[in-house]
């Protein structure tokens, strides 16, 4: 036992040692060292792996068959509408009702995060309140509320106690379009859930962080700007990411208030030429391409904002 | 009460750097200090030791406020820290007042602290650019010099990940020193570290404390306390039980709790 040790550290030193270890211990020394010149390994064969590839050619030749290749389908009528007018203007609507619903949505969900960790009692509870509404209520019946809103407050107005009159008064309609409507609909269901990520990313980074950014003289801000943030955001992105693209494929709720955008255009289109199937894939292959270039851009975000935690 | 006029006699300077009196921190229902005196002389070197819950980090976090306390005075320079008085009440100062008198000490953490996310330059230079508003290129040179104090010039394009230990603390120190403070706190800095990382730490702070600089330092390392510290400080249950020179502590000090300490350790040693 003694000497095997030995030769185990000795193989890999200096050649007189070894040589030393030859004499000791020949034939189980020269076995080893002309085996560990060629013996490459190899990962062990699965012969499971074949039943995979074989599924697999099963899988594509059946979506050939089924889809590609299935006259039903009528991918002429899909590309004839894929770039047809009514059908990009239907995707112009999704995007710019997506980007403001956004933008919206993500200030509204950075002010209820700061509130939900406040100190304060009363915004703690606002902000608590706010997002136990927000998951409660269907997003379709969110949307037709506001859309009605006129029907409970019809005047929009803030009087003014001592000089008397306005300072402003609207009619609740004009304020409440169905643009509008959809995109404070969407930003305050975006709003309760991005709240959420946003706490949960800043909850991750250590209060170490902190303490040393509050030692070096840092305020509050300059402490969330320059270094929980920056480190919260690699946390954040891949569930913002999700709910980003979650909310642009939401937008199609908003046929409910009949505000048209994409999905809507689609439906709009086969109720009169009854050619379903081949507009819905119309449809799908835009979110399809629009929903890649959003991965693309969270890998590209993810890349960023993982600088200094790769070795 | 002798230790306490061992200690004034250390220093020709009458008027201490920092003073704080009677200091009382709690933890819910624990007193973690309980009515705590201490002052600091310009240029003194103070090691903090006692067993681990004695509430010597407390001491040293509630100094830069990192820990509010619940009731005492803090005095730096003569200036009231963290506190200010409304008639006969006593109030917290505004959150602007407490990030402006921090910056009167630097902090050194057990657990580095680093910012991941900058390399060892942009840590150095996050207090000066961030705090002290200035221009990156300004205070480069100024980056540059303190790395190379604490030995660490080729590592500035690094990531904190790709440190040891030992580096990650040393660049912790530089990182605290670019802000120029008046006092050095180090809160345990070579606790977190390989047993062969922690001279590579302590021979940096040995170089400031030989250029000068004022620090106090809560440690386990007995053997640097005594050899670089000129006054050691034995807490114990939140309280100081016993302080004065290295010399009067390490020979047992004056109360009995002190050598209870000692002989403690000394035990561990021998096992």
């Amino acid at each position: 036992m003694k000497f095997d040790l030995q030769d185990i550290y000795k193989n890999d030193d200096t050649p007189e040692t070894s040589e030393l270890a030859l004499k000791t211990d020949e034939p189980l020394n020269k076995s080893r060292k002309e085996k560990s010149a060629v013996l490459i390994i190899h990962p062990r064969p699965k012969r499971s792996d074949w039943l995979w590839y074989s599924l697999l050619i099963v899988v594509a030749a059946l979506f050939i068959e089924l889809v590609i290749d299935n006259p039903r389908w009528k991918w002429d009528i899909v590309a004839h509408y894929l770039f047809s007018k009514r059908v990009i203007s239907g995707l112009e609507n999704t995007l710019i009702l997506t980007a403001c619903a956004s933008a919206l949505g993500l200030c509204l969900g950075l002010i209820i995060m700061a509130c939900r960790m406040s100190s304060n009692p009363v915004l703690k509870g606002f902000a608590y309140i706010y997002i136990w509404t927000i998951r409660a209520i269907p997003p379709i019946a969110m949307l037709l509320f506001l859309f009605f809103v006129s029907a409970i407050v019809p005047r929009i107005y803030l009087p003014l106690p001592v000089l008397g009159g306005n300072l402003f008064d609207i009619d609740t309609t004009t304020l409440i379009s169905r643009f509008s409507a959809a995109v404070i609909g969407l930003a305050l269901y975006l709003g309760g859930y991005s709240a959420e990520i946003f706490r949960g990313g800043i909850m991750a980074i250590e209060p170490g962080q902190r303490e040393a950014s509050k030692a070096i003289g840092m305020s509050d801000f300059q402490m969330m700007f320059h270094v929980v943030m920056p480190q919260a955001l690699r946390v954040i992105i891949p569930p913002l990411a999700n709910e980003l693209i979650t909310m642009f494929k939401s937008t199609s709720l908003v046929t409910v208030i009949g505000y048209v955008e994409l999905l809507t255009t689609v439906q709009l289109i086969y109720s009169t030429n009854f050619e379903t199937i081949p507009l819905l894939t119309v449809a799908c292959i835009w979110y399809l391409f629009l929903t890649s270039i959003a991965m693309g851009v969270q890998s590209l975000l993810e890349w960023h904002f993982s600088k200094g935690a790769k070795r | 009460m002798n230790n306490n006029v061992t200690a004034l006699q250390l220093n020709k300077e009458t008027q201490p750097l920092l003073d704080m009196r009677a200091i009382t921190k709690n933890f819910g229902a624990f007193t973690a200090l309980d009515a705590v005196d201490f002052s600091l002389y310009k240029g003194d070197v103070v090691a903090i030791i006692g067993p681990s819950g004695s509430g010597k980090s407390t001491l040293l976090r509630c100094i830069n406020m990192l820990e509010l306390i619940n009731s005492g005075t803090i005095t730096f320079k003569g200036e009231v820290l963290g506190t200010e008085m409304r008639g006969e009440r006593c109030i917290r100062a505004p959150k602007k007042v407490l990030d402006r008198q921090r910056r009167y000490f630097g902090m050194v953490f057990q657990g580095f602290h680093l910012f991941p996310h900058y390399t060892v330059l942009e840590n150095v230079l996050a207090g000066p650019c961030i705090v002290g508003r200035k221009k990156r290129a300004e205070v480069t040179e100024l980056g540059k010099k303190l790395l190379a104090r604490v030995g660490l010039a080729d590592r500035i394009h690094h990531y904190p990940s790709q440190l040891s230990g030992g580096q990650k603390q040393r660049v912790a120190i530089a990182r605290a020193l670019a802000m120029d403070p008046e006092v050095m706190l180090f809160d345990e800095p070579t606790s977190a570290l390989d047993p062969e990382l922690v001279n590579e730490v302590l021979d940096v702070m040995r170089e400031l404390a030989a250029a000068g600089t004022t620090m106090i330092i809560v440690t386990h390392e007995m053997e640097f306390a005594r050899k670089v510290a000129n006054k050691v400080v034995l807490m114990d249950g939140g309280v100081i039980v016993d302080q004065g020179s290295p010399a009067h502590i390490f020979s047992g000090g004056g109360t009995e709790r002190c050598k209870r300490f000692l002989s403690s350790l000394g035990l561990r040693e021998n096992s």
